[in-house]
């Protein structure tokens, strides 16, 4: 039996320490998906007395019918439930429909704990991979994120970003005009919360890292826009941008080293890369237009901006080097009276963005080889879409009975799934890059 | 010894700092008081002699006067002012002229429509055709400020027309009035 060890995988960071919040983000997968593959994910066999700490299949379960590719048996599908390669029934299983199953066992191991699973071909009776991940109790989550991404990158032959996060802002009324702002970090199944910045003034606009440590984003804590840089383990953070007028849209640059930001120090809303180590500014744009929301390339050698220079906000492209623009910005929308806050997808060939027009706001995704649009929301205030690591998933904003809500939407627009607190509202997420050591 | 003499010399300095930190302030708040008794005096005194009914300082606070308007409302994805807003920016740019004491803060709001970080942009330009107005009609630019909030602060919550016209907005805020 091949049975690998990768706990080195999993000494990964466990950024989020600070307080666990109370109101987690619930999930409902609110859209199906055709064609997803059926697979079988039985229940983790557990040895020990009382109950198992962490139901791994149903994470599992989860994390795979989000993704809008698998679709996994009900448990009452079940036929079984065998927690070794002997016990499994393949004839019976390939009635079930399912082309893979997954089993497992979880075993205390002192203070820890040691998860196996393995993923077999029905159709075969082939074991496809198989692992054994020695796991801390806190650890269990992310363990079962991991597997699912074993599974999704051995039956899709594509990275699984399952075990990534995402960054919102949420708003919670107080009464008369208060509000209360916190900057969350979660798992991406909406998972272990954690607040790391909490205001009575507007908070927007958060930006990975590449490396996912730390984020950037815009507060009006000193009464207008500035640019703050955070730390997200230690929260120590750091004022990057107080320039006369507006300081906003910051963006990480691919190499970490970089900010491309927003502001209005000149008279007018401008593009300006901020080295962020040295503090030298290089201004991008030069128009008497709204230029603003920029975002890189992943190749760091050009950026998409919004900016309303030809009459209403549409998205541009320019190059960029050290020195700072290289030729003039193109023109890259042309379909709707409104494109805005594009992002590019993590491979480069696509840019997902804002289209409006005719009253309504929805995502949708353009391919920069052949200009094609392709929208892929169907409410009427869609915003800040934001691709997840591997680039199958876009996570949005929206509102939905008056209150704001994150959604995602898979790459192809068969997948929908909602992100919704119990109270507040919950806007601004950002999906964070892959999880490096 | 030599370190003992180097603490004996910094708590030394520490205290000369202190007392010289005490005098300091003492002058300054001295200096704040005398400035503001003056001050005010003064300039309340010159200022009736020579600023006539409409824009004394007493026009920021009575309804009657245009001066009472002070939020202004815009055209969706506009930053164009209406021409009734003009002239009553006009009478805030005499106003405000002619009290150089006087400062003013213009803040830019825009509806929820669209990206908030365009509406940032969009809403510091509709200050900011405020602020040209009122520099225009010989306010100085030191006397004004723009902030701008974009969708950050709504007056009405709602999700339709009536509210967004109610938010995209410019207010002047006129601080102590």
């Amino acid at each position: 039996m091949k049975m690998l060890n990768i706990s080195r995988y999993l000494i990964l960071i466990l950024l989020l320490t600070t307080g666990v919040a109370q109101a987690r983000l619930q999930i409902t997968v609110t859209g199906g998906a055709e064609g997803a593959l059926p697979i079988a994910v039985v229940p983790f066999g557990w040895n020990e007395k009382g109950v198992v700490p962490e139901d791994i299949a149903a994470i599992i379960r989860a994390d795979l019918s989000r993704s809008g590719r698998f679709a996994p048996l009900q448990s009452e599908a079940l036929i079984a439930r065998p927690h070794s390669a002997a016990e499994i029934n393949f004839p019976g299983w390939r009635k079930t429909g399912s082309e893979s199953l997954v089993i497992g066992r979880i075993r205390k191991e002192g203070e820890r704990y040691l998860i196996q699973f393995q993923l077999f071909d029905v159709l075969q009776g082939e074991q496809l991979t198989g692992y054994s991940i020695p796991v801390s109790a806190d650890l269990l989550r992310m363990a079962a994120h991991k597997i699912s991404d074993i599974i999704y990158e051995t039956l899709t032959g594509e990275r699984g970003a399952f075990n990534t996060h995402v960054a919102y802002v949420t708003v919670e009324n107080l009464g008369g005009k208060e509000r209360r702002f916190r900057l969350s970090v979660a798992d991406s199944d909406g998972f272990n919360e954690q607040n790391i910045l909490t205001s009575k003034a507007s908070l927007m606009s958060p930006s990975w890292s590449p490396d996912g440590k730390r984020l950037a984003y815009v507060s009006f804590e000193k009464g207008r826009s500035t640019v703050y840089i955070q730390e997200i383990k230690s929260g120590e953070r750091k004022l990057v941008a107080e320039f006369r007028g507006l300081n906003s849209a910051p963006a990480w640059s691919p190499d970490g080293k970089k900010l491309a930001m927003t502001l209005s120090r000149d008279g007018d809303p401008e593009i300006y890369v901020l080295h962020i180590a040295t503090g030298k500014l290089r201004r991008i744009t030069r128009s008497r237009a709204i230029d603003t929301e920029a975002n890189w390339a992943p190749d760091g050698r050009s950026l998409v901006f919004t900016s309303d220079r030809g009459g209403r906000p549409q998205i541009y492209r320019v190059g960029v080097n050290d020195l700072g623009a290289v030729g003039r910005p193109k023109r890259l929308t042309f379909e709707g009276s409104y494109n805005a806050r594009a992002v590019f997808s993590p491979k480069g060939d696509r840019i997902a963005m804002v289209n409006g027009g005719g009253g309504n706001y929805r995502i949708a995704v353009q391919e920069l080889a052949t200009g094609n649009l392709r929208v892929l929301t169907r409410s009427r205030l869609d915003e800040s879409p934001s691709f997840s690591a591997n680039g199958r998933m876009i996570i949005y904003a929206t509102e939905v009975s008056g209150r704001g809500v994150l959604e995602a939407v898979s790459v192809d627009g068969r997948a929908h799934q909602r992100l919704g607190l119990r109270m507040g509202d919950v806007r601004e997420p950002a999906w964070s890059p892959f999880i490096t050591k | 010894m030599k370190q003992i003499k180097f603490y004996l010399l910094m708590l030394l300095a520490s205290v000369m700092m202190l007392q010289g930190c005490a005098g300091m302030q003492a002058k300054d708040e001295e200096g704040v008081e005398q400035g503001v008794t003056d001050g005010a005096a003064e300039g309340a005194e010159a200022t009736s002699a020579s600023i006539s009914g409409e824009f004394s300082i007493e026009a920021l606070s009575d309804p009657e006067s245009p001066l009472s308007s002070r939020v202004f409302y815009f055209d969706y994805d506009s930053s164009d002012l209406r021409d009734e807003d003009k002239e009553i920016i006009a009478k805030h740019a005499q106003f405000v002229s002619l009290h150089p004491e006087i400062s003013v803060v213009v803040e830019g709001h825009a509806d929820e429509r669209g990206t908030r970080e365009y509406n940032l942009a969009l809403a510091e330009r509709r200050a900011k055709s405020v602020e040209q107005l009122l520099t225009l009609q010989g306010a100085m630019t030191e006397q004004i400020q723009v902030i701008s909030f974009g969708e950050e602060r709504p007056v009405a919550l709602g999700h339709d027309e009536d509210a967004w016209q109610l938010n995209r907005r410019v207010e002047l805020l006129y601080s102590g009035y």
